[in-house]
């Protein structure tokens, strides 16, 4: 499905702020994986994300969807097979336009082959938008004419969420996209990904700053430290596998101690 | 009579003409969010190479020899932008200074006379001649084509190069993880927005049978109050055809403003200068507002009255502009600074009347 092989990145190279976010990073997703990811700040998780979605070309190595190379290809053509959801609910929608309007854009940019420039949305697309909004349990369904401007933050990521993936993507980057939602609001957001992922089988990867969820969603966890994946479980492993030994891991791979705060909170939470 | 429906009529026909300048920006800065500066020049343009093809006697030609030509322009504007990094507004800023010489090179000379040469506007005067509709053919032609173009972009808008064109100007942000080329979309969109600005400076070149090197000067601006106007008039919805709407409303009321101003014996120069304060304190008015509401709130802390204060302040302005009209000996430089005061203090007034959206973006 994805294949990174070898890729590097630097930031601000030959500066005092030369920072390697990425360094010879390996990674193989299969067809179905659902993987989360942890790791603590500046780990290169996001940098991870925006190597597969575009935001930059990798310094090195390649970066294959599909068994298609897509190194070089820009960020606005990848997008097509990629739903790319952040922490920041705001990022995700056009404020100005109607929930409808938004959904159009998702659905008629992803929707390939039979859309033209000066195709519209018809009143069976739009019964179809209203069908997935009713799925979010959220009354969007009978404020379609409303602009997006006008709903909480949770709704935003709820309906960011719909527009990544009322085109099935073949690949689905979440990156903490729950972390600024108030808990209440986080749960519902994050039942939503998990019923959207395996209903349609969608690939995804996850990045979290909650050990618990890390173990518990999904079939494959990364540890990244550094720009390096430092440590990779699934199966029968990953079952038994408890937060302690997750540290413990870290600290294995990593060669030193876990220190941020965010993933010590997030594990003491759970005591 | 004061006002007479001729002078009403006439303003009229200028204002659903100059309505295709407010809906071209309509599109390239309430939609794309790019303040378009090349404006100026592409209208003159549109101008200029129409009023050449209508003198060599292809009226119809001409509106879309201009539609052409400004569209062009509007991809070089765009190119600088997207693909050579130019900042928005300097891009804007050369397009315009190169254009001068474009025009002048187009026209030959700096002023053109289009008094004996047809024109869409002499065609439909003679086609309905003898019939009750032949004093209103100027302006049935100018409806007509910002009806038109109201319709195009209402179509255009909900089409799926229209959406990403109102993505993109809505949240850059988003655009980047959809699968828009932010590049893509603002050429398309000032490519557009230029061909609509060109086809109203042909269609005023043929209204005013003449065409002028510096008929374009300042016509951003105006087109910007006729849209700030417009979107005020329409309370600031959201719904895309009573904007557009509003829009070519904006552009007859701005019309309408500007011949009432002229019966008042202003000079016509000052007119620009009522343009640009429309413009300014509409889109200063909600930091305005803001920092009253907060004057408001301080005054009644420390228990002073806020609207003697205000009143002060209002003494002293008038104060120093009378002050000023006495200085200069000029009557009418007094009336102008008062009927200037007066407009700018009726937008304020309108902008607030319906003060939903506080802080939001004015347009």
């Amino acid at each position: 499905m994805l294949k990174l092989t070898n890729i590097s990145k630097t930031f601000n190279p030959g500066t005092v702020n030369q920072k390697t976010a990425l360094d010879h990073l390996n990674l193989t997703v299969n067809d179905g994986d659902f993987i989360t990811i942890i790791g603590s700040n500046g780990a290169g998780k996001s940098t991870m994300f925006n190597a597969i979605c575009g935001s930059f070309f990798v310094d090195e190595g390649t970066v294959e969807l599909d068994g298609e190379n897509i190194t070089y290809i820009p960020d606005y053509q990848r997008a097509r097979y990629l739903g790319h959801l952040f922490q920041d609910p705001m990022k995700g929608t056009a404020p100005n336009m109607t929930i409808e309007e938004n959904l159009a854009v998702a659905f008629l940019r992803a929707s390939t082959g039979k859309t033209g420039f000066f195709t519209r949305v018809s009143n069976k697309n739009k019964e179809m938008f209203k069908e997935h909004l009713a799925m979010l349990n959220m009354g969007l369904e009978d404020r379609m004419k409303n602009p997006v401007g006008l709903l909480s933050g949770g709704q935003r990521q709820a309906l960011t969420l719909l527009m990544a993936t009322i085109v099935t993507p073949k690949l689905l980057l979440l990156d903490e996209h729950t972390a600024a939602l108030d808990p209440g609001t986080a749960a519902k957001v994050l039942d939503l990904t998990k019923r959207i992922v395996n209903e349609r089988k969608i690939t995804a990867l996850m990045v979290t700053h909650n050990m618990n969820q890390a173990l518990e969603l999904g079939n494959r966890t990364l540890m990244m430290d550094r720009g390096h994946i430092v440590f990779d479980t699934s199966g029968e492993e990953r079952a038994k596998m408890t937060v302690e030994d997750l540290l413990q891991k870290f600290t294995v791979g990593a060669g030193r101690t876990f220190n941020n705060d965010r993933i010590l909170l997030s594990t003491a939470k759970k005591e | 009579m004061f006002i007479t429906w001729n002078i009403i009529q006439s303003a009229l026909e200028l204002g659903v003409i100059y309505a295709l300048v407010a809906l071209s920006l309509f599109l390239s800065y309430s939609m794309l969010n790019v303040c378009d500066l090349s404006t100026d020049g592409c209208f003159t343009l549109g101008c200029a190479v129409g009023s050449i093809v209508a003198i060599a006697g292809h009226p119809f030609l001409a509106l879309f020899a201009a539609m052409a030509a400004c569209a062009v322009s509007g991809f070089i504007t765009a190119f600088l932008q997207t693909r050579l990094g130019v900042e928005s507004l300097l891009a804007g800023i050369i397009v315009n200074t190169g254009l001068y010489t474009v025009n002048i090179q187009v026209m030959g000379k700096s002023t053109l006379n289009l008094n004996d040469t047809t024109t869409v506007f002499t065609m439909l005067k003679g086609f309905l001649a003898d019939t009750p509709l032949a004093d209103w053919s100027k302006l049935l032609i100018g409806v007509l084509f910002s009806g038109v173009i109201v319709l195009f972009l209402l179509w255009f808008l909900n089409t799926r190069l229209g959406l990403s064109i109102r993505a993109t100007g809505d949240n850059p942000d988003m655009v980047k993880s959809s699968s828009i080329n932010p590049a893509f979309t603002t050429t398309v969109g000032l490519c557009v927005s230029g061909a609509i600005t060109g086809l109203g400076g042909c269609l005023l070149g043929e209204y005013q049978k003449s065409c002028d090197i510096n008929m374009g000067t300042g016509m951003v601006t105006i087109a910007l109050a006729s849209l700030i106007i417009g979107e005020t008039l329409m309370a600031h919805r959201s719904s895309i055809p009573l904007r557009a709407f509003g829009v070519v409303l904006g552009s007859c009321l701005y019309r309408v403003i500007v011949a009432i101003a002229l019966r008042f014996n202003l000079p016509a120069s000052a007119l620009k200068l009522v343009s640009a304060l429309i413009v300014a304190v509409a889109i200063a008015s909600p930091q305005i507002t803001k920092m009253i509401d907060f004057q408001q709130k301080k005054a009644a802390m420390q228990g002073k009255n806020f609207y003697q204060q205000m009143l002060v302040l209002f003494a002293l302005a008038t104060a120093v502009l009378v002050g000023f009209g006495i200085v200069f000996a000029e009557a009418r430089a007094m009336l102008l600074f008062l009927a200037v005061l007066t407009l700018a203090a009726a937008v304020w007034f309108f902008l607030n009347w319906n003060k939903t959206k506080g802080d939001a973006k004015v347009c």
